[in-house]
């Protein structure tokens, strides 16, 4: 590296500070200055500091902070058991209907946790609806995907011959596992265990409805003191415990990543499953997607009920006009698109130079772009409001602000996807290639970019995804001119009537769509170079 | 080894530029001559029928813009928040609940509606900050065919929902999350007095089912509302929701599948009023107006399946069928909800979750 990089010209060291500056100008702007905002309206009485001891020292506020504490990590230890074998068997073979597969894992993720967790109150046996099983189940239903997405697309580069090598030196399968995968999986399981905490630690929507009255987390108890009770003191002083917690998370995790090291990386095309193989992945693959799609297999069915018989009836009312909306439903699913795009735009934007950035060492920069994950959602789009509502930034109102809050949640996932990858990159492949006469953009387009193709893909399909969920739908008001999918089944799911309930269902099954689509698409499009 | 990063860094720079661009242009259209915009903040259950907006946009020359999120609660803290700053110019959806806080919050600009003279009587306005626009009415609501099929008269009062044969049958919302949950609990203050207590931990002897939010308590705990999976057949809603469930069916129908129960029912007037510092605060009070006018009044059944506090506006012909209108609701003065709603809700958890 050092050799390298005094070879700099003075363009490209611009070029490296600009993968600097471009993301921390983003977070200042966009999450720093709304937190500083309302942690100042909250904490600051007549110019001085009033330090919340007694709500940091309370005896509910460690109750809730051990119970957050807790199920989170319990939550990411059951994703991490229930999404490695999935990922294994999807990048490691190669058989009909993977990509299929690899997209459908996606879809829990797009889903309004309120509708999920209704799903589970449904689908779960009397008495265990409302217990800490559920929040559990729930969880891991939500973030298998993180899972199987990032440490699979690692996975999948490693470099195969590691096993072959193994085998001939005589190591079992158990030890095969644990002595050489595990390690050589180790930062993108770091990667993904820390966003699935974050997650988790940071639940809302299941925590609401699958909680009952009875469980609180640090987010939702936030959530009721600002938002609710508008005891902004106390929501401060319990942002300010998650704040810290998340950032000491992000720091342990980024160590980790990078100490772990992990493997280099060389691709190469996935064998089909052998005999004996074949059993272990068609029951991995069929018991996942088995667990996966009930839930949603349950909004299907309820979206296709009509008065105890079955029908279209609710998809065909996607295009009428309802008193629950100024727009058909329909609009919202392509106000949807719209700002998804326009975030996974936004989000690609600031976390590939960040992701660079990081992979060249800027460990700051990893720490800062996790944050956004851990902060409460109702306290910053409170700080929001303070903060956007002069010019030259008067967006509070306008849309702008919905494609900002969600690439602001969008690129930890696009870093997160892509810095492995870099990182492992393996940096005599371009020198060779140059040494062997090829011009700096042969090296990009066929050396540089096929390496990075498949993170940037699945960077890409999260992003969206994460965008098309209900982030920023719960924390800010919406025009009801411009309402999004998630939008409209609050709205629905608010209004008594069959024909709105329908409604909602459909849509849901409709955001389903979409997100398998698009992930296909992504993989279609972006992919093809890695294979 | 940077040559992708300049390509990125590009790209970056581009999206910037362009979010900051769009933001700024957003942020210009405020200034200068009079505003062409009427700005309207709401609570998520607003709803305005399409041809009412548009009526209002004719005749005043104004775009009417609407921002809603949250429940009443949520929406009053946002408000309460940028008070002074606020982010439209007029407000809807203020109840009894929340009133005290609105007025003593500094929020609003006094204001007093030419058409308020239309108003029914019952409706006076409490403060001259707020001006009365439409009232709901929390009650229980009773699934027929149920109670037809076990042969159990559906309650008729309070007192009978802590009776055996009522037993497992209820179910309500936290009254600290949900507004209908609130309205049931002064509903039951209202009635008991200070022997409330006693009442809830007889409910929770008998079986009764507290959820967070009413989504969850109509749609998947009450047997009554079409398609639910619901085992409970007693649920706090709304007197209007069996209307709602015939104008909603998927299939035509003529009977109500559920039914109101009169007593024990509790009434929310919502209030609106001017936002202190608006930008368009002559357009504010012309829409406060126009949400008293005849036009509005008339679309207020249909599309938020509540009631026109209007003298004469003639009720759709599902709600004369299927709605209740509660002769002699229930309701508690909003200093007095102020003064104690902490105190109930803690109360009330203790009782019923603890």
């Amino acid at each position: 590296m050092d050799r390298r990089r005094r070879a700099l010209s003075p363009g490209q060291r611009a070029a490296r500070a600009a993968t600097v500056a471009i993301p921390v100008a983003f977070l200042a702007v966009f999450f720093a200055w709304p937190l500083v905002a309302i942690l100042e309206r909250s904490l600051v009485t007549d110019g001085t500091l009033d330090v919340p001891w007694d709500v940091l020292t309370a005896e509910s506020t460690r109750e809730i902070a051990w119970f957050t504490l807790w199920q989170a990590t319990v939550s990411t230890i059951l994703t991490l058991l229930a999404g490695l074998p999935l990922a294994w068997a999807l990048s490691r073979f190669s058989f009909p209907g993977r990509s299929l597969v690899e997209a459908l894992v996606l879809v829990p993720f797009v889903l309004p946790t309120v509708v999920v967790a209704t799903a589970f109150v449904a689908l779960l046996p009397d008495g265990m609806e409302h217990s800490v099983w559920a929040i559990l189940l729930a969880h891991v239903f939500f973030n298998v995907a993180v899972v199987v997405r990032i440490v699979g697309a690692y996975w999948a580069a490693l470099d195969r011959r590691l096993w072959d090598a193994a085998v001939t030196l005589g190591a079992g399968p158990g030890q095969r596992q644990l002595r050489l995968t595990l390690p050589l999986l180790a930062p993108a399981l770091a990667s993904a265990a820390s966003i699935a905490f974050l997650f988790c630690f940071t639940s809302f929507g299941v925590i609401l409805v699958l909680g009952g009255i009875r469980y609180a987390t640090l987010e939702t108890e936030i959530y009721n003191q600002a938002a609710r009770l508008f005891d902004l003191r106390t929501a401060a002083a319990l942002a300010l415990i998650q704040l810290a917690a998340v950032a000491a998370v992000v720091i342990v995790s980024g160590v980790l990543e990078r100490r772990l090291g992990g493997g280099r990386r060389r691709g190469g095309r996935a064998p089909h499953p052998v005999r004996g193989e074949r059993l272990v992945v068609g029951a991995v693959v069929g018991v996942s997607l088995l667990l996966l799609a009930l839930p949603p297999a349950a909004l299907v069915v309820r979206s296709l009920q009509v008065s105890g018989g079955y029908g279209l009836r609710h998809f065909a009312s996607l295009f009428d006009t309802t008193p629950a909306l100024l727009v058909t439903p329909w609009h919202a699913v392509v106000n949807s698109l719209l700002f998804a795009t326009a975030a996974t735009a936004i989000a690609l934007g600031v976390g590939v130079p960040a992701a660079l950035a990081i992979a060249r060492g800027s460990r700051g920069l990893d720490v800062t772009l996790m944050l956004p994950l851990g902060a409460s959602a109702a306290m910053l789009g409170f700080g929001f409001l303070l903060a956007f509502g002069d010019p030259p930034l008067d967006i509070r109102s306008s849309l702008v602000i919905v494609p900002l809050a969600q690439a602001l949640v969008a690129t930890p996932f696009v870093v997160r996807s892509l810095v492995p990858a870099l990182r492992a990159r393996d940096p005599r492949l371009p020198e060779a290639a140059a040494v062997l006469g090829a011009t700096p953009a042969q090296v990009r387009r066929e050396i540089e970019l096929p390496l990075v193709a498949r993170p940037l893909a699945v960077a890409a399909g999260l992003a969206f995804a994460v965008a098309l969920g209900e982030f920023g739908a719960t924390v800010f008001v919406f025009r009801a001119d411009w309402p999004t999918v998630p939008v409209a089944i609050v709205r629905f799911l608010g209004r008594p009537g069959e024909d709105n309930v329908g409604t909602a269902m459909a849509l849901c099954v409709v955001l389903m769509a979409l997100v398998t689509v698009v992930a296909l698409v992504s993989q279609r499009a972006l992919g093809r170079g890695a294979r | 080894m940077t040559r992708p990063a300049t390509v990125c860094c590009k790209v970056g720079v581009a999206v910037v530029t362009a979010v900051g661009a769009v933001a700024l242009a957003a942020g210009c259209g405020g200034g200068g001559e009079a505003p062409k915009e009427v700005v309207l903040v709401t609570h998520d259950s607003f709803a305005i029928s399409k041809d009412v907006k548009a009526a209002f946009e004719r005749e005043s020359g104004l775009t009417l813009r609407i921002l809603q999120g949250g429940d009443a609660n949520e929406m009053l803290n946002r408000a309460l928040l940028t008070a002074g700053d606020p982010q439209g110019d007029a407000i809807f959806g203020i109840d009894d609940s929340v009133l005290s806080r609105a007025v003593d919050g500094d929020l609003l600009d006094a204001y007093r509606s030419p058409e308020l003279a239309a108003v029914q009587p019952d409706f006076s306005s409490p403060d001259r900050h707020v001006t009365p626009i439409d009232h709901g009415e929390v009650c229980l609501n009773v699934d027929r065919a149920w109670f037809a099929s076990h042969r159990i008269p559906p309650p008729k009062t309070l007192a009978d929902l802590v009776e055996a044969r009522y037993r497992n049958l209820l179910v309500v919302e936290n009254p600290a999350t949900s507004s209908p949950g609130l309205a049931f609990l002064l509903a039951t203050i209202a009635t008991y007095g200070d022997r409330w207590e006693a009442y809830w931990r007889a409910l929770r002897a008998n079986g009764v089912l507290a959820v967070d939010g009413w989504e969850e308590a109509y749609t998947q705990q009450f047997s009554g509302a079409a398609g639910s999976p619901g085992k409970r057949p007693i649920v706090v809603s709304y007197a209007s929701s069996p209307a709602a469930e015939v104008i909603f069916a998927s299939k035509p129908t003529t009977t109500a599948p559920t039914a109101a129960v009169e007593d024990g029912c509790y009434r929310q007037v919502e209030y609106a009023g001017v936002l202190r510092g608006a930008r368009n605060e002559e357009g504010a009070k012309e829409l406060i107006d126009f949400l008293l006018s005849r036009r509005f009044q008339a679309d207020v059944p249909g599309s938020m399946f509540v009631y026109p506090v209007r003298e004469g506006v003639a009720l759709p012909e599902a709600f004369v069928k299927y709605a209740l209108v509660p002769q002699d609701p229930l309701a508690l003065p909003a200093a007095e909800i102020d003064a104690n709603r902490d105190r109930w809700l803690a109360a009330w958890t203790d009782v019923v979750v603890r």
